[in-house]
């Protein structure tokens, strides 16, 4: 194909896909009407029959309960499949000389960008706290806040302390926190099959409307997606870390 | 649709083009994280903020860390095989 042929043949579909944009765009709700009660009785049931101040966390961890049950098991079998491809490819021994030698190389990183990741390294960690546990309350929930808390141990490896990771995330307990959120969150769906009627029934007592521990099993269920989360990104991340440093000395 | 509103899609546009127009992979992870950025704050300008703080996570921290760490696998194998 010549290039001006290729030229026409490209704009021509881009012009087909803008016309067909600006059609669909053209059909939408006007904004803040959207269609269907959804948006309407959602809030209002989270509210009065949860206590739970934000509609989103409440769907996702209440009504719709069941399928963030699903995605965190994928993100748990994906973390789970990361680890195991990226570790087949490296010994215990391979590790540790590369921990030695990071450390003789010292740090590869500017002042400014250590200092920014140190400076930065607290506030991030206690924004990701409070998204996950005020997930009921305020818009953020355990999984914006996990990635944040995820985020965090990251911020500690750009300010060029790979030994210092190396403590902050042992590896073992990482992978213990990964299972113990996704085995938090099964076993409050079973909570739901054996003390209420049916699997992921809000069986604890609702509280305060505002306060910290209202809205029963939902900021439960925010907290054991926050800790899962944030060891799968980490687990993720890290081998990844592990792979590019091991990879460049063999 | 308020001033805000237009000026942040306004910015959107502005940044994706950006994105769009930066070839250097390394240069275009920054840039693709402030179109991320220029999204989050468009979501919160129409009222979705759950979904502002998931594009601010995904956009800012995920999507970045994981092409970075892409980047410098591919160039730690480039000069190992130069080697």
């Amino acid at each position: 194909m010549t290039p001006r042929a290729r030229l026409v043949l490209g704009l021509g579909s881009l012009a087909a896909l803008g016309a067909l944009l600006l059609w669909a765009v053209g059909g939408l709700p006007d904004f803040g009407h959207p269609r269907g009660p959804y948006a309407d009785l959602a809030p209002k049931i989270m509210l009065d029959e949860r206590h739970v101040t934000n509609a989103v966390t409440g769907v996702t961890f209440d009504l719709r309960g069941f399928d963030t049950l699903g995605e965190e098991l994928i993100l748990f079998v994906a973390a789970l499949g990361a680890a195991v491809l990226l570790r087949a490819q490296r010994s215990e021994r391979a590790a540790e000389e590369a921990a030695a030698a990071e450390e003789r190389r010292g740090p590869a990183t500017t002042d400014a960008l250590r200092a920014l990741g140190a400076v930065l390294v607290g506030p991030v960690l206690l924004l990701g706290i409070y998204v996950v546990v005020h997930g009921a309350l305020t818009p953020g929930g355990g999984f914006q806040g996990g990635v944040l808390l995820a985020g965090a141990l990251l911020l500690v490896y750009a300010a060029g302390q790979v030994a210092g990771v190396q403590r902050v995330r042992p590896v073992a307990l990482v992978e213990i926190a990964d299972a113990v959120g996704a085995a938090a969150y099964m076993l409050v769906a079973i909570a739901g099959l054996v003390f209420g009627v049916a699997a992921m029934d809000n069986v604890l007592p609702l509280g305060t409307t505002g306060s910290l521990l209202s809205g029963g099993t939902v900021p439960v269920l925010s907290v054991a997606v926050g800790v899962e989360v944030t060891a799968a990104v980490t687990l993720i991340l890290s081998e990844l870390v592990d792979q590019m440093m091991l990879r460049g000395r063999e | 649709m308020s001033t805000l509103q237009t000026v942040c899609l306004v910015a959107v546009a502005v940044a994706g083009t950006a994105t769009v127009l930066t070839r250097d992979p390394l240069r275009q992870t920054v840039s693709s994280g402030m179109f991320g950025l220029t999204l989050a704050v468009l979501f919160l300008a129409f009222g979705a903020p759950d979904v502002a703080l998931s594009q601010i996570v995904v956009a800012g921290v995920a999507v970045p860390v994981m092409v970075l760490l892409a980047l410098a696998k591919i160039r730690t194998d480039e000069r190992r095989s130069e080697e």
